[in-house]
């Protein structure tokens, strides 16, 4: 089976400031890497390489030069072979675009290289947080797509069964392939690249298909194929102060704290 | 400061930093705790290809030198002291069969050892014999072709959980510090077993054992060199082992810092950061000036010793004889004065950095819950083993009242 796994470069850190006047998030001159939640997707298409014999994995990424270095770093970890779709009409893609140009490059995998069974994408990304490229490039490519897996229990060729956590419970959902999933953090938990690994990807091809290649036209991606417009951002209001409640003994203490609930009408 | 490091080198600090940070620091308090070996870790090392950094690719490692161990040695010290020693032990089994090795015997240990397959330890010391190592009692009697062993060693870093030892034992009583042979030992000979396991201060997470051989035959085949030279190895061993000491102690010292300037940022007294105090303030300056004073020494010794060192490793791969005769026949020196410099002076900058440390982060400092005076523990040891300073003192001194007069000689002569 051939796996895409889907890769972001996006800033090396949990929390990313916003710039107050424009609203956008502030990236310039951070440490960048793998988008965090994606490093799971990798992890978990390295796994299911080794569970089904004959696998391999493809890594996408869609961004200017600079996201090669994400990729080598997926190719450290094992993956086989890498793609940077890049062109300098992509800039200023939505999701919507995004999930365009993404669903044409993993056509092209599949085109050039016997067929796709498994993309996977992380949940969400550390800088953007839509939490939306799985489900539109499920929708592109006219593939059933499922979000929030948080294991793969059973996975061949043809079909994978897995488990998608809900806030109530699990789904286990048989798929017949090919699929599209997003994984949690839950899954798995990340190798670290060998030296050997490291030093090896450095020197493998990474090719880069842009817009021509894929067959997509200026006005279908970038700005003139976004169908949103960000207006605004805001960073979250800090938190007030908490509440300590007090008193004498415990049973005083629930007390004053079942009034509260009952003033402020969650109880 | 850029050290001006290769491309292979920058990626060796990156991954064992990137090591240390998510697999290390998330269990050092725990293994501090339990005084267990580390395995877990031991397997991410493994992974990684860390255990082979500095060894030559013919035998599986990655070509590089002492400085590759150094910096890898640094960064996983920088975390925790006591689980890098596993890899820094496994060391100072390797350099000395790599420099005084057979080609047979370098081709049968240490691929194992670069691969991480199995731990290696050394040891020299006994009960009745540590600063004082010629003052050895174990002994090795030759029975055919065979040498019986008899003894106890004890202190060894690693024991236990290693699969090879260098260990060092008396052919030859009467001759004293020219009767002391190494021979190369592997766990499970019959004869050869565990003693107590000590209970420590600092560098907890690894594992400080008794050895104890009784009648344990061993092959002349295992004789690492030759007979009675044994006191050579050790001394040899130790002038290229004690520059890893130094990048221990140096990462040790790193590490303390960056928890003490983190915490000093954020803690408040008198409504400002603690770290905005001129007394504290100056005290950061000082621990930093020191280590970077101490890892200059380091990388400028440690790049010294290998522009001898790895032209005679290939040379003696190229021509199958000893790493030592192809060092004599380069007419390589002796580090003994600069090792034990590199030693001291970084070992001596980790007891006063980390100290200082806990000195500015107050009473937290103090707490085992918070991550500081475990690196002033740690820190200790590294002004005691593989010689302690008073001794490296010695040897400097020594060193600089010889290189005097045979200077004095030449000048007389010309
Ligand atoms: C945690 C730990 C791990 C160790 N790991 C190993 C190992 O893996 N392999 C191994 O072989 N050994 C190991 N050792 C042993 C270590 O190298 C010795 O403890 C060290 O060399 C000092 O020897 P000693 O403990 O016998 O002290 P002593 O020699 O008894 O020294 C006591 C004091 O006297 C001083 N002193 C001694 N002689 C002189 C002198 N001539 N001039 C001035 N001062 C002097 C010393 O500096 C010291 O302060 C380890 C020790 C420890 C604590």
């Amino acid at each position: 089976m051939n796996i895409v796994v889907c890769v972001k470069r996006t800033p090396a850190s949990t929390s990313v400031a916003l710039d107050p006047q424009t609203g956008a998030v502030k990236t310039a001159g951070l440490p960048h890497g793998i988008n965090p939640f994606d490093e799971y997707a990798v992890e978990e298409a390295l796994r299911l390489k080794e569970r089904i014999p004959g696998t391999k994995v493809a890594v996408l990424s869609v961004g200017p030069a600079e996201n090669d270095e994400v990729i080598r770093a997926a190719l450290a970890l094992g993956c086989d072979t890498g793609v940077l779709l890049s062109d300098p009409a992509f800039a200023g893609s939505d999701v919507y675009a995004l999930s365009l140009i993404l669903a044409k490059g993993i056509q092209k995998v599949a085109e050039t290289r016997g067929g796709v069974g498994l993309v996977l994408f992380g949940r969400q990304s550390n800088d953007g947080e839509s939490g939306h490229t799985t489900a539109a490039v499920g929708a592109r490519l006219g593939w059933p797509s499922v979000i929030s897996v948080r294991k793969i229990p059973e996975a061949a060729d043809a079909a994978v069964t897995v488990e998608r956590l809900r806030e109530d419970g699990t789904d286990v959902l048989q798929l017949t392939l090919p699929a599209v999933l997003s994984v949690l953090k839950e899954i798995n938990e990340p190798r670290l690249p060998s030296l050997r690994g490291k030093m090896a990807a450095k020197k493998m091809p990474v090719e880069t298909w842009g817009a021509a290649a894929l067959g997509l036209s200026a006005d279908v991606v970038g700005k003139a194929g976004s169908r949103m417009d960000v207006v605004k951002m805001a960073p979250v209001p800090s938190r007030g102060a908490g509440v300590v409640i007090t008193g004498e003994t415990p049973e005083d203490k629930a007390q004053a704290l079942v009034a509260k609930l009952k003033e402020a009408k969650f109880i | 400061m850029d050290y001006g490091l290769t491309e292979l080198q920058r990626e060796m600090v990156a991954l064992s930093r990137e090591l240390a940070v998510k697999k290390i620091k998330p269990v050092r308090e725990k293994y501090d705790e339990s005084e267990e070996f580390p395995w877990d870790i031991v397997e991410e090392l493994r992974k990684a290809d860390l255990f082979g950094v500095y060894l030559p690719e013919e035998y599986g490692g990655m070509g590089g030198g002492l400085f590759e161990l150094g910096l890898i040695s640094e960064q996983l010290s920088r975390t925790c002291g006591g689980i890098a020693l596993c890899l820094m032990t496994s060391s100072l089994c390797s350099m000395p069969i790599l420099v005084f090795g057979s080609p047979e015997q370098r081709q049968r240990f240490l691929p194992d050892i670069a691969s991480g397959k199995k731990l290696g330890a050394f040891c020299i010391t006994e009960p009745g014999s540590g600063s004082d190592a010629s003052s050895l009692k174990a002994t090795a009697v030759a029975d055919g072709d065979h040498f019986i062993l008899n003894g106890v060693k004890n202190f060894c870093s690693s024991g236990k959980a290693s699969e090879t030892y260098v260990v060092f034992f008396s052919t030859n009583p009467k001759r004293g510090a020219r009767g002391i042979t190494a021979f190369i030992v592997e766990k499970g000979t019959p004869g050869f077993t565990f003693g107590k396991k000590e209970k420590k201060m600092g560098i907890r997470a690894n594992s400080t054992h008794e050895l104890v051989f009784s009648d344990c035959r061993v092959p002349k085949a295992n004789i690492l060199f030759k007979e009675g030279m044994g006191l050579l190895v050790a001394q040899n061993t130790f002038d290229f082992a004690r520059p890893g000491v130094g990048a221990q102690a140096i990462g040790i010292a790193q590490g303390a810092l960056d928890e003490t300037l983190a915490y000093t940022r954020v803690r408040k007294q008198f409504d400002v950061p603690v770290a905005s105090f001129q007394a504290i303030g100056h005290m950061l300056a000082e621990c930093a000036t020191q280590i970077e004073a101490a890892r200059a020494l380091f990388f400028t010794t440690v790049r010294a010793m290998d522009a001898e060192l790895l032209p005679a490793v290939k040379k003696a791969i190229a021509e199958n004889i000893t790493v030592y005769e192809a060092m004599k026949a380069l007419n390589c020196r002796r580090w003994s004065k600069e090792s034990a410099m590199v030693k001291v002076f970084s070992s001596d900058v980790a007891m006063k950095v980390t100290t200082d440390c806990v000195q500015m982060c107050g009473g937290i400092g103090y707490m085992r819950d918070f991550p500081v005076e475990k690196y002033m523990r740690d820190a200790k040891i590294t002004q005691i083993y593989e010689g302690t300073n008073q001794l490296q003192r010695e040897e400097i001194a020594r060193m600089l009242v010889k290189e005097a007069a045979s200077s004095e000689r030449e000048a007389a002569g010309s």
